[in-house]
């Protein structure tokens, strides 16, 4: 097997998820490589090796500066066919997304995306994947090489190996359509954070709170989070016109409701429930339920995952 | 100015999909509707096309006949034009396969601007114009939450984990939006009346100029082997508060490495 | 204490309006994509086949067909089994009954009586044998026959209530849609488009149980007859299982109560769909009296008794909706159905025969006589607003045989006020003397009239497994409710009231629409609503509210029941 993992990189660092995929190539074991396209993107090359990579292409130039997909088709195009990669990894991002799609394309080649797990079973490489918001789970795979596949973001940590990689530099022929689009700005911090649907961690309150003059109780805990603050007086809100939740910690204060419908069930995604009544129907999807009261616990908890944090 | 949007027809209510057992795949023989993400890029068209004062839009799809139905619903709204592309050869069909033969229909009608939507909810994935725009060899601006356009050129605001970039580019462009980039119009009544009698084309991948061997599953590249359930959940656990609760919790985050 | 001291905020002249400048002209206009509806309009459509010159002169679209559901079909339900005798009149040779969407003909049947751990066979009442008759899922029917009415030339509109009655001049001119895009509290949003006005030389309202604009024109035009309409409350739910049942089920009994003064009037019904689903369906008359029974929760519970329990167990339930079903038959009819530029037909004019649980057929014979009522007077180039233009109609249902079967089984129903056990023996009298003994009419009372008592009975529904039996949730989740969060409240209720009504409507909704809300003062407590949830089925306008068009495209997505 000889795999090629596509690094991303932001403001000087390399990304998380990337090294995650990495360090899965390596366990899968056969030649594994990597390869870092941008800008001044050289001294991150070393990092690579640490994580299971033996060789790590960079190409580095003006040109590849901006996150822009199309002109990273084009360099890994080559790469693939001069390097005979019989699979590449991407970790799942907007950008690399669009570069692995364009990847299929351009080389013909199967792409199977939001994969939680890679395996090989009966000879044969198989991605895992759920379908139906979690519902069910699939197997699948590819008919021809290369193979290409978007892992879902967080899947694997990364696990520094402590070996070193070879780096060697690339310079990719860019066609004249990959460059035509250009980035005017970049990166700018939205003023309002992403909205509660794309959130990672939610901590939302009910009618257990009282009222909306409690809800910073709320806010203050997601704040301590790192997530959104949502409230939900209706706890019996199923409509599916509404886009479901899917964070990967949910905390319920005051919510008594049967949220199943609502929140995805990521295997990933955590649910606490803080309810004085020991029959809420919540505590049945809880991972974790407490029972008492949340005037008391919600304020501590906002205390100690500060001091935790700030640790 | 000529604006296609690439639309798809996905099975109707979560509550009631499955995946067929036999083919693994989603069960799509039931009734369909037009996928809700495709809904705003057929908005993000109409509003292109009204604000250049003339111009076409021309809904694009792949599916089976009765797709068409629910591109009317495109047709109601304000677009033009629908272009089927059905043929059995290209049931089953992958990214790979997908992307060839909607970029041939793409290329007969030439369109100035290619709008797609952020995903098909039915299969999750978020990709289709990549492989598109590559195809076409056009330039690609993706999770584009506003759009504007000048002077033959187009800018898009795209969202990203990071926060925002603007991205121009010169048409002809693909665009793919994402739902954050406006409110659909209700189609009028007048529109639902008239959207029949708009011109609905049906074409075969002989038509496109594509293969039988390079549609459905002889043109895919990819297969799904089996079905399974997911990872179980671990055990739920269920405490009283005794004073201790918020600690308890605390440590419970950290196990999960949730911190 | 009863709901009927507790009126909504309700006025049907708030749902009149005068005619003004039509943003859209139709020959006929039909509201509601149900089996009425749409067997009115394919007669219509293949009369004027046969008169093009009659049919170019009520313009470009002859026939329109408004549905507020996304699609015809969405909002249908029943239990069914069909007697084809209405198709095979409407369809003639046209379309043959093999190729009609049916499941398969009934060939067996049984009726037990239940109690808690017991199933006793008894003999079918005459009124019930099913032989002859079909299975089929009305959803499904509905979409069959919206196919059917268009390519005869009929224009649906999916997505579009009928709103409010254009009148003038004393005589209906058509319909205005809802709006479309307002707020939680009534602002425009964005995409906001107001309703259009539809003007028609007929309209035909084949709304359906508690049909919002007949309830206007019934009041506007002084139709409503000598007794109220009363209602049922129907939940069903479908099944996937590994053995086909092979034949029709009809059960009385447990786990309703026979006592008089519970007042629970009902049973169930599970059917074959095919090789590899059921359905199952628990249907209570309205009139109960006991604040905690929930329709919902007592069709759980049947699912728990050893003889159903065996159906279904290891199966998997793929659908679930409710709807309310009109059962005072001959005795609530409408004085007439018909007013200047005006016919009502189906369910919403209550044709229903109880004891028989069918309405199927006499929905698409109405609305088959219904067309050639409209046809005859528009082709006579009568003004169809003229007085007595329409009298067509009235006159031709008066002679069939849906009025002859109605009024056989008048007194039925009403006989089940006075308990299981009377009610039964009463009922069986009136069969065998085809309904002339006991002599005279009986009389109805309003549901909401009926005092409430309070009993344990919340204490006994099961505690849902998930698996057998399910939260209410769960059970909207999977009727496709396609309802905005942040849509305006279409339900009308007063916002305060006792704690045992506003508890009367959290057990009834079977969507938990209704929650117990906090103290008010006065020992009233706030009634919360949660309006997206609702899937329309009309129980709570039989018990104190009154349920009003939310917007078009919204409620449930019915594809099985």
């Amino acid at each position: 097997m000889k795999t090629l993992v596509f690094l991303e990189h932001h403001e000087g660092k390399l990304q998380q998820d990337s090294l995650g995929v990495l360090g899965k190539a390596a366990a899968l074991g056969g030649e594994v490589e990597a390869v870092l396209l941008g800008e001044g993107v050289e001294q991150l090359a070393a990092e690579a090796g640490k994580f299971g990579a033996s060789r790590v292409y960079v190409a580095d130039d003006v040109l590849l500066a901006a996150p822009l997909p199309q002109p990273r088709v084009d360099a890994l195009e080559s790469l693939v066919n001069d390097g005979g990669h019989d699979t590449v990894l991407f970790a799942a991002s907007v950008l690399s997304a669009d570069v692995a799609a364009g990847l299929a394309a351009r080389l013909g080649a199967g792409l199977n995306w939001d994969l939680t797990d890679l395996v090989e079973e009966d000879g044969r490489l198989v991605g895992k994947r759920p379908a139906l918001g979690d519902a069910v789970y699939v197997d699948v795979g590819w008919t021809s090489e290369p193979r290409l596949a978007l892992i879902r973001s967080g899947t694997f940590e990364p696990a520094e190996t402590g070996g070193s990689a070879e780096v060697e530099k690339i310079e990719p022929r860019l066609q004249d359509f990959s460059l035509a689009a250009r980035m005017v700005e970049q990166a700018h911090e939205e003023s309002e954070g992403p909205s509660i649907e794309d959130a990672d961690v939610i901590v939302a309150g009910g009618r257990g709170l009282g009222g909306p003059e409690n809800f910073a109780l709320v806010e203050e805990l997601a704040k301590a989070l790192g997530g959104d603050a949502g409230w939900y007086p209706y706890a019996a809100q199923v409509g599916q016109t509404g886009k479901t939740v899917s964070p990967k910690l949910y905390v319920a204060v005051g919510i008594s409701g049967a949220i199943q419908h609502k929140v995805g069930m990521q295997s990933s995604g955590l649910i606490v429930a803080i309810n004085k009544d020991p029959n809420a129907p919540i505590f049945e999807y809880a991972d974790f339920g407490v029972v008492g009261d949340l005037h008391e616990i919600v304020p501590k908890l906002t205390e100690l995952v500060r001091a935790r944090k700030a640790a | 100015m000529k604006i296609a949007v690439c639309a798809k027809h996905v099975p109707e209510a979560t509550a009631q999909r499955r995946l067929d057992p036999q083919t693994k795949r989603l069960d799509r023989s039931g009734e369909g509707t037009l996928n809700q993400f495709d809904v705003h890029a057929v908005e993000e068209a109409l509003k292109l096309r009204d604000a250049s004062g003339e111009g076409e839009v021309v809904i694009v799809s792949l599916g089976p006949e009765r797709a068409l139905e629910a591109m009317r619903k495109a047709l109601a709204m304000g677009a033009d034009r629908v272009v089927l592309v059905s043929d059995e050869a290209a049931a089953g069909s992958d990214l790979v396969a997908t992307s060839r033969v909607l970029a041939a229909a793409l290329e007969r009608e030439g369109a100035d601007v290619v709008l797609f939507g952020q995903q098909a909810n039915d299969s999750d994935g978020a990709v289709l114009w990549a492989a598109v725009a590559d195809r076409l060899q056009r330039p690609l601006i993706s999770q584009v939450a506003e759009l504007t356009h000048e002077d033959g050129k187009v800018r898009g605001k795209r969202q990203t984990e990071f926060g925002y970039d603007v991205i121009e580019a010169p048409l002809p462009a693909v665009i793919a939006v994402s739902d954050a980039i406006n409110e659909p119009r209700y189609p009028s009544l007048k529109g639902i009346m008239g959207a029949k009698k708009k011109p609905q084309e049906t074409v075969s991948l002989g038509d496109l100029g594509v293969g039988a061997d390079e549609a459905g599953e002889a043109g895919s590249r990819t297969e799904v082997y089996a079905l399974s359930d997911p990872p179980a959940r671990g055990d739920t656990v269920k405490i009283e508060d005794d004073g201790s609760a918020a600690d308890k919790i605390l440590q419970f985050l950290q196990e999960k490495k949730a911190l | 204490m009863r709901p009927s001291d507790y009126p909504p905020p309700f006025s049907p002249s708030e749902f009149i309006a005068a005619p003004r400048e039509p943003e859209i002209e139709v020959g006929v206009l039909i509201v509601g994509a149900g089996p009425a509806g749409l067997a009115c309009a394919i007669r219509l459509g293949q009369l004027l086949e046969e008169t093009p010159e009659l049919a170019e002169r009520l313009g470009e679209v002859p026939v329109a067909v408004l549905e507020k559901g996304k699609q015809p079909g969405s909002h249908l339900l029943s239990g069914a089994v069909v007697n084809p005798r209405s198709l095979r009149r409407l369809f003639k040779d046209r379309v043959p009954t093999h190729e009609m969407p049916f499941f398969g003909r009934v060939e067996h049947e049984s009726v037990y009586f239940l109690t808690a751990k017991r199933a006793m066979r008894i003999p079918a009442p005459p009124t019930m044998r099913n032989s002859g008759n079909y299975a089929a899922s009305l959803s499904q029917l509905g979409r069959w026959l919206a196919g059917q009415a268009e390519e005869v030339g009929a224009v649906i509109l999916p997505e579009t209530t009928g709103h409010k009655l254009l009148v003038g001049d004393g005589r209906v001119r058509g319909v205005k849609t809802g709006d479309k895009g307002r707020g939680r509290n009534g602002e425009e949003l964005p995409n906001f488009v107001p309703g259009d006005e539809v003007q028609a030389k007929v309209t035909v309202l084949a709304e359906g149980t508690q049909g919002h604009l007949t309830g206007i024109a019934l009041d506007r035009f002084a139709l409503q007859g000598d007794n109220p309409q009363v209602w049922a409350l129907g939940v069903k739910e479908v099944w996937k299982v590994a053995k086909p049942l092979g034949r029709v089920i009809h059960t009385m009994g447990w786990p309703l109560r026979p006592g008089a003064k519970y007042r629970e009037f009902g049973g169930s019904f599970i059917y074959p769909m095919g090789e590899d689903m059921i359905t199952i369906g628990m249907v209570v008359g309205l009139d109960y009296r006991d604040v905690e029974l929930s329709v919902h929760d007592v069709l759980q519970e049947l699912k728990t008794h050893p003889l159903v329990r065996k159906l279904v167990e290891g199966g998997e339930r793929i659908a679930w909706g409710a709807k309310t079903i009109p059962e005072g038959g001959f005795l609530a009819l409408p004085k007439r159905l018909h007013a200047p530029g005006l016919l009502i037909v189906g369910d919403g004019a209550g044709l229903v025969n109880v004891p028989a649980l069918k309405g199927i057929h006499y929905a698409v014979e109405s609305g088959r006589l219904a067309a050639e009522a409209a046809f005859s007077a528009l082709q006579r180039g009568e003004a169809p607003g003229r007085r007595g233009a329409l009298v067509g109609y009235d006159e031709a249902l008066e002679q069939s045989f849906v009025w002859r079967d109605l009024k056989q089984v008048r007194n039925m129903r009403p006989a089940f006020g006075r308990g299981f056990w009377l009610g039964g023996a009463m009922a069986g009298a009136m069969t065998a003397s085809r309904g002339n003994f006991p002599p005279g009419d009986a009389s109805l009372e309003h549901d909401a009239e009926q005092e409430l008592i309070r009993t344990d009975r919340a204490k006994r529904y099961p505690v849902p497994d998930g698996k057998l039996t399910f939260d209410k949730l769960s059970s909207v989740f999977l009727s496709g409710n396609q309802t905005r969060d942040d849509a305006p409240n279409h339900l009308r209720v007063r916002d305060r009231v006792p704690p045992e009504i506003a508890e009367l409507w959290t057990r009834m909704c079977p969507a938990q629409v209704y929650e117990v809300g906090d103290d008010a003062g006065d020992g009233d407590v706030q009634v919360e609503v949660t309006p997206s949830n609702c899937v329309q089925c009309g129980a709570i306008t039989a018990k104190g509210g009154r349920l009003t068009p939310p917007e078009g495209g919204s409620g449930p997505e019915y594809k099985l029941t």
